[in-house]
């Protein structure tokens, strides 16, 4: 059961119209991806997503699951969307409530065991060592665990276990951690345990949660739960800035985390392939460049997805730009995040001026990244600063002496007026 | 849809020398990520064509594994399908005696169809083309038979085409194959349509007079009889028959209008999607006037060439004019000019491998420099 339905919403405008899970991430993935890929990769062919926040991209990403080879005749993707029933229906109101709103789904496949997921993450692993793991121990319910620093460890979920691994007690964001195994929110419970424990804590708690209610009943139980620690790359792309550094983790010279190994690929929709053109002009240092760009600028320590035209002259700098952006002749973009199908005009520059924490959101743009929503247009010749978000088509008198200052938003909703 | 397609995959050419020793013509590798036979298929797709038939012979291999999945050209529909022919094994021929005979050897497919028209493609011609408007002609003229043909310039080695005479309506009078002393210079191009009908009863009539080629055999002997009409293409041709014009037709893709007429715009060429990351320039990486695709990572200089999928170009390399195919490795401070290296080539350190524009060198598939 992948939980996509999240907004996201630490992400500003990146998650404006799409589910966080469809962000686009290292040009031509979207973050949903790594989850998927480790399914099937794990040999896991049966797979609900539930989705809830705008998901029509990530319906469209999904389709019937070809990418993935989860286009099956038994099992394969199944969307789960809320739904009415019978004269009630109910938004998903927590991780758990969810699936225990599709409870029905389970009950048709009638499985062993449930794996519960959530489609934020960028990691690469072998959800079947966990199912091992899991079944030596004769767990109720595992969860895998990621060590993290001890001083980090109160922005998490910990898990306080005993010597063989068994979870004796679990705190949600403690202010002393007694440990440093923090909850990945990938859970595999014996479903009849995760049936009864769904259906139980929902005449309790309308918005069940795993972390707040279920795992904190299930030890009160006495269940026998375990902490399945995980050494590898991990990543959550929270917010802008973990979301732009993890990107820009994908161009160092030996990445961490590696898309160029043949084993455990991951798999993504990409309805058309096109080779990509660099041309006579073209400068790049450490970058990556997607299938169908047309480059003819210069780009530097940044990611371009597909089908992203730089004109001549224009400069790419510590930026990322997603799919069929335009940036036009000698535009000059430092730092931003572009999202898709957006239009940067001619001698623009984006990303210049002082690191001015954003007015409106001060909690969301704050490290000097500038980030433009999809679909937009900034006209030619004017000067945006950093910590600006951009979203709408946008005319010359938008900008006060062709200039909007670091720190400044300028949304569709005040153009139009 | 009134038409169906066939592709003649059968080719194999001498002047490809190592190019096609384990693979068909149909299926050499061709702009950076597509296989030849890509752009027939597309065009057969794209004309709302829904039921097309490959016949191969030699060296299939490759080319069968492109085309296991017949979703990727939308032609994996109920009422239609790409289907797939090789030789029959009965008679322990493993090869067609000729063009007719390949088609005659699959007569069941046109048998069973009940399109009234046909139209015969082959799977190494580099174009993109609208059918529907051939058709449109075609029954326009009330023609047996329809040739696409293309003006070529005078200096193009027109003795290497067949070569057709055309009255002002556009009828053909005189075909020649391969001729000398070229009386003109519309050259088919080797796509026809045909009634279905009289396809069947024309090949097996041929056949039964014991001949195999569709050119000599057919379009000659029956130029008068039928009303052989020419459709005349100006768009994009190239054809990738020999290994100078396998590197041409290749490096007319880093010019920007053929790129866009025949790849960027809509109706878009489909291939085998390949599940390859972006490809990556890592310091030291200066790239100009290059086709690159997924997978590859450039960590040296490449000028004037096209790179297919998961090529590794070494740190202080030089690549220049040249065409790499898939998984090869181009060591460090390697120095590589006109050359057309194929697939799984590994060349080591400071290597210089040098050909010429008119003579490029080629490697072959799994070479050890």
């Amino acid at each position: 059961m992948l939980l996509a339905g999240g907004q996201g919403s630490r992400l500003g405008i990146l998650t404006e119209k799409i589910a966080k899970p469809a962000v686009l991430f290292a040009g031509k993935y979207r973050i949903i991806d790594f989850t998927l890929s480790n399914c099937i990769n794990s040999g896991i062919d049966t797979v609900g997503v539930l989705t809830q926040y705008q998901p029509l991209k990530l319906n469209q990403h999904i389709g019937i699951g070809i990418p993935w080879d989860l286009d099956r005749k038994s099992g394969g993707v199944t969307i789960l969307p809320p739904h009415i029933k019978g004269s009630e229906g109910n938004w998903y109101s927590g991780t758990a409530d969810a699936v225990y709103q599709n409870l029905h789904y389970l009950e048709e496949y009638d499985p062993e065991y449930v794996l519960v997921l959530s489609g934020d993450h960028i990691y690469k692993m072998d959800y079947s060592k966990m199912l091992d793991f899991h079944k030596e121990n004769n767990a109720d319910v595992t969860i895998a665990v990621l060590e993290v620093p001890i001083k980090e460890a109160s922005r998490f979920g910990i898990m306080n276990t005993d010597d063989t691994d068994k979870i004796v007690e679990f705190e949600e964001k403690p202010e002393n951690p007694k440990s440093n195994l923090a909850s990945m929110g990938i859970y595999i419970f014996n479903y009849k345990v995760l049936r009864e424990v769904l259906l139980k804590d929902h005449e309790v708690h309308e918005d069940s949660d795993y972390g707040k209610h279920i795992i904190p009943m299930l030890i009160e139980q006495g269940k026998r739960l375990y902490a399945h620690k995980f050494r590898g790359y991990w990543k959550d792309v929270g917010t802008i800035e973990s979301y732009w550094q993890t990107n820009m983790e994908m161009i160092s010279i030996i990445p961490e985390f590696n898309l160029y190994e043949e084993f455990w690929k991951i798999y993504t929709n990409f309805d058309r392939q096109l080779p990509e053109y660099l041309g006579e002009n073209t400068h790049t240092d450490t970058c990556i460049i997607s299938e169908g760009c047309e480059v003819e600028g210069t780009v530097k320590n940044s990611i371009l997805s597909p089908n992203v035209i730089v004109e001549k002259g224009a400069k790419i700098t510590d930026s990322i730009i997603m799919s069929n952006c335009i940036i036009k002749e000698n535009a000059v973009l430092d730092r931003c995040i572009v999202c898709e199908d957006c239009i940067i005009g001619k001698k623009t520059k984006v990303g210049f001026g002082e690191n001015i924490i954003n007015k409106k959101y001060p909690k969301i743009y704050t490290t000097g990244i500038t980030v433009i929503g999809e679909k937009t247009v900034v006209p030619d010749g004017v000067v945006v600063g950093r910590n600006c978000v951009i979203h709408g088509v946008t005319k010359k008198e938008d900008y006060k002496n062709d200039e909007l200052q670091s720190g400044e938003t300028l949304l569709e909703k005040e153009v139009i007026k | 849809m009134k038409l169906i397609g066939i592709i003649l995959a059968t080719n194999k050419s001498e002047k490809l020398w190592e190019l096609t020793d384990k693979r068909a013509m149909a299926s050499l590798p061709v702009a950076s990520c597509y296989r030849a036979i890509d752009f027939t298929l597309s065009n057969m797709a794209n004309s709302g064509i829904k039921k097309v038939a490959v016949i191969t012979q030699y060296n299939s291999r490759s080319l069968l594994n492109h085309l296991s999945s017949d979703k990727i050209w939308e032609l994996g529909t109920k009422q239609g399908g790409l289907f797939v022919f090789t030789p029959s094994t009965a008679d322990n021929v493993f090869s067609y005696k000729g063009t007719v005979d390949a088609l005659y050897q699959n007569i069941l497919f046109l048998k069973r169809s009940q399109e009234p028209y046909v139209i015969i493609g082959s799977g190494h011609h580099i174009y993109k083309m609208d059918y529907r408007e051939v058709l449109r002609y075609h029954i326009n003229k009330e023609a047996d038979m329809t040739i696409i043909s293309k003006k070529m310039p005078r200096n193009s080695e027109l003795s290497s085409y067949g070569i057709m005479e055309i009255d002002n309506d556009g009828r053909v009078l005189e075909f020649e194959e391969k001729p000398l002393e070229p009386e003109s210079d519309i050259a088919s191009l080797g796509v026809y349509i045909v009634k279905r009908t009289l396809l069947i009863e024309i090949l097996e009539q041929v056949v039964a007079e014991g001949r195999y080629d569709f050119v000599t055999d057919i379009i000659n002997k029956y130029r008068k009889k039928l009303k052989i009409y020419s459709y005349l293409f100006d768009g994009y041709w190239s054809n990738i028959g020999t290994v100078k014009r396998y590197y041409d037709a290749n490096m007319d893709f880093l010019e920007y209008d053929i790129r866009k007429q025949m790849l960027i715009d809509y109706p878009y060429i489909a291939t085998r999607i390949k599940d390859e990351p972006p490809a990556k320039y890592n310091p030291g990486a200066k790239v100009k006037n290059c086709l690159i695709s997924g997978g590859s990572i450039i960590e040296g200089e490449v000028k004037n060439s096209v790179l297919f999928n998961r090529v590794c170009i070494g740190v202080g390399a030089t690549v220049k004019d040249s065409i790499i195919m898939n998984d090869s490795y181009i060591g460090n401070n390697c120095y590589i000019e006109n050359v057309i290296i194929d697939k799984q080539v590994v060349i080591s350190d400071n290597q210089k491998i040098v050909g010429t524009k008119e003579k490029p060198i080629v490697l072959r598939k799994g070479t050890v420099v």
